[in-house]
């Protein structure tokens, strides 16, 4: 009996083990697949990112937005500030005739037309199709025009070898980098960094959401209150608009 | 007419090997920098994130644009049929290919990523000026190879003159492009006029015949080269010093027209420091205002004298115009908040240490990258004519056929 059954059970055992051993070597690449899609195939033009900043919220003193966009992208190489990246800044302003005085985070504005994107030779500069404005690192020649037509001085460019990278944010010696809005936390349904520590500290000066969805929290506020861009007289129609401003 | 003989130069004299031997150590010089620069980052350089485009841009857009401007004297004997200039047009399109060359080459090396030379030549983004610049500056070198062919080889002469009106409108389109490099960047005050292109080709006319007349002075050292033959490049060198000057004029007159450019104004003209110094002292004074008292005062030097003179103070005027145009454009702050005066920022949204803009000093390093431009250029030149006729065979060739 066991000689006439030992066949059945070895074929048996072995399509078994076959079909596991195939699941098992199959799986992380299919797994792998659909995460590194996960950017890509979830993009939809119906969708567009944008940020609306309070500057009568954003405190003067506070840099939170800055360092939570250093830590999140390893932005910590220590180089002389002239040459140091900058994704996101502080900016002190006051107005030249009534001396008003404004407080407020700069970074890439994300425009619907951008300047950096029509100049850049290679097409390393490149708008997804929610909005948001991106760098290929992979094609990218370091020529850095997109940094001098950036009106809004929204890029640097990295002058030096860099150490202990981010892997979800990967940077590169002798390209140009900016604010990625943090695409890869949007792709997984978070907010970018400074948005999310602006409200952690209690200033919510920072509002993220679907432009293009007349539902979202950012468009019911855009509806209501009066906002601007900045340099609205370019037309770049940028996603990231000021209150109070 | 005459023909006119073509040689190739002995290559046996001090002065061949000695040529060789400079631009051969500044080529290497300039290697070297340029492998520093990609070794450790452009961190060693004086570039920043404000100065974006430093010295070697000056010295790349400097050869860029002489190469177009030195074409003009093969286009003057082909296109408008002037015989005088006939025996120089080899010389002038091997210093066209020459210049290009060497202006690309110090573009190319001061790349973050020169090693992805392959991607800038096959990933195209047709909106970009700069890839249509790619495109113009290959057609570029395309055009003079067989220009120059065309005017070598007897069977394909009747052709020659066709090819002619091609590169000089080839030409013309790509020093407008080179201009719009600058002209199209809707970001910065001192760059975003129309009138960039015009005045680059200006400049290029100028700074082409400046070293033409220089490169064949060059040649006449230790023999007996009569001047009369330069008597018209030295008329015409005079009316592309002048026609540079009348477009700097309205280029600044329009901006000081514009209230709201008024403040690029007063620091190219008045409070800029450096830039200030070099306007004046650089272009107004030392290229443009002495190089037309030289060359047309008859009294204060002979003629081979007031030329090299003139030609050399026109370099240095054009390139001293190209470095405040260029750096200080960017040296002056961006206005990202019109109305608004930059209490404070993160990222040198205003001049540093109350400086009247951006800080640049430039690097040893980016200078000898710049300097390798010209070395390229020389060494390309020197052995093409050692190695191809292209030089009339006796300045004597050249005035027997004038007087025919």
């Amino acid at each position: 009996m066991n000689e006439e059954t030992s066949p059945t059970q070895n074929r048996r055992d072995f399509l078994k083990t076959s079909a596991i051993v195939a699941g098992v070597t199959v799986a992380p690449g299919v797994l792998l697949y659909s995460v590194s899609q996960a950017g890509t195939t979830n993009v939809s033009s119906k969708v567009r990112w944008g940020m609306l900043i309070d500057t009568a919220k954003c405190a003067e003193d506070c840099n939170e937005c800055v360092s939570a966009c250093a830590n999140e992208h390893g932005l910590t190489e220590d180089v002389p500030p002239a040459v140091k990246p900058q994704w996101i800044r502080k900016v002190g302003l006051r107005d030249k005739q009534t001396g008003k005085e404004y407080s407020l985070p700069m970074m890439c504005q994300h425009c619907e037309h951008p300047p950096c994107v029509d100049v850049c030779p290679t097409g390393a500069s490149f708008k997804r199709d929610d909005g948001i404005v991106l760098v290929d690192r992979h094609i990218c020649i370091g020529c850095r025009y997109c940094m001098m037509a950036c009106p809004y001085k929204a890029r640097s460019f990295v002058h030096e070898t860099l150490e202990n990278q981010k892997p979800h944010s990967p940077r590169g010696k002798g390209t140009v980098e900016g604010c990625t809005l943090c695409v890869y936390r949007i792709d997984n349904n978070q907010e970018p960094a400074c948005v999310e520590a602006c409200s952690k500290n209690g200033h919510k000066a920072m509002l993220f959401g679907d432009l293009n969805n007349p539902n979202s929290e950012i468009s019911k506020k855009l509806k209501d209150v009066a906002s601007t861009a900045v340099r609205p007289d370019l037309r770049l129609n940028p996603g990231v608009r000021y209150q109070g401003l | 007419m005459k023909n006119i003989n073509y040689c190739v130069i002995e290559g046996k004299s001090v002065g061949f090997f000695a040529g060789i031997a400079v631009s051969g150590l500044i080529t290497l010089l300039g290697l070297w920098a340029a492998y520093n620069m990609e070794h450790h980052g452009h961190v060693i350089t004086g570039m920043t994130n404000q100065i974006v485009w430093g010295m070697p841009h000056i010295f790349a857009i400097f050869l860029i644009l002489a190469a177009s401007g030195v074409l003009n004297v093969a286009s003057i004997s082909s296109v408008f049929r002037k015989s005088l200039y006939k025996p120089f047009a080899r010389l002038s399109v091997l210093l066209a290919i020459t210049l290009l060359l060497g202006g690309l080459s110090v573009l190319l090396l001061d790349l973050g990523r020169p090693d992805r030379l392959l991607v800038a030549m096959t990933s195209y983004n047709f909106k970009s000026i700069f890839a249509w610049n790619i495109i113009l500056y290959n057609g570029f070198l395309a055009i003079c190879i067989i220009y120059l062919w065309f005017m070598m080889e007897r069977r394909l002469q009747r052709y020659y003159p066709t090819v002619g009106l091609i590169a000089f409108v080839w030409r013309l389109i790509l020093t407008t492009g080179t201009g719009s490099i600058f002209g199209f960047l809707v970001s910065r005050e001192a760059f975003h006029t129309a009138i960039m292109a015009p005045l680059f080709i200006a400049l290029s006319l100028g700074l082409g015949l400046a070293i033409f007349l220089i490169v064949l002075l060059i040649d006449c050292v230790g023999k007996q080269c009569s001047m009369d033959v330069l008597e018209r490049p030295k008329q015409l060198l005079g009316v592309f010093i002048a026609s540079v000057f009348y477009f700097v004029m309205v280029y600044h007159l329009s901006h000081l027209y514009f209230t709201g450019r008024h403040g690029i104004e007063y620091f190219f003209l008045v409070g800029g420091g450096i830039y200030t110094t070099l306007f004046w002292g650089g272009y107004i004074l030392l290229g443009t205002i002495l190089p037309l008292l030289v060359l047309y005062q008859n009294k204060l030097m002979n003629n081979t004298i007031s030329i090299a003179t003139a030609s050399l103070l026109t370099i240095i005027g054009g390139f001293a115009l190209l470095y405040v145009i260029i750096i200080g454009g960017q040296a002056y702050p961006i206005d990202i908040f019109p109305g608004m005066e930059v209490m404070n920022s993160g990222f040198f949204d205003k001049p540093e240490n109350g400086l009247p803009g951006h800080l640049y000093i430039p690097s040893g390093w980016e200078i000898m990258l710049g300097f390798a431009g010209i070395g390229i250029s020389a060494l390309l030149t020197i052995v093409a004519v050692k190695v191809l006729p292209l030089m009339p065979c006796s300045i004597g060739d050249v005035e027997s056929n004038n007087k025919d």
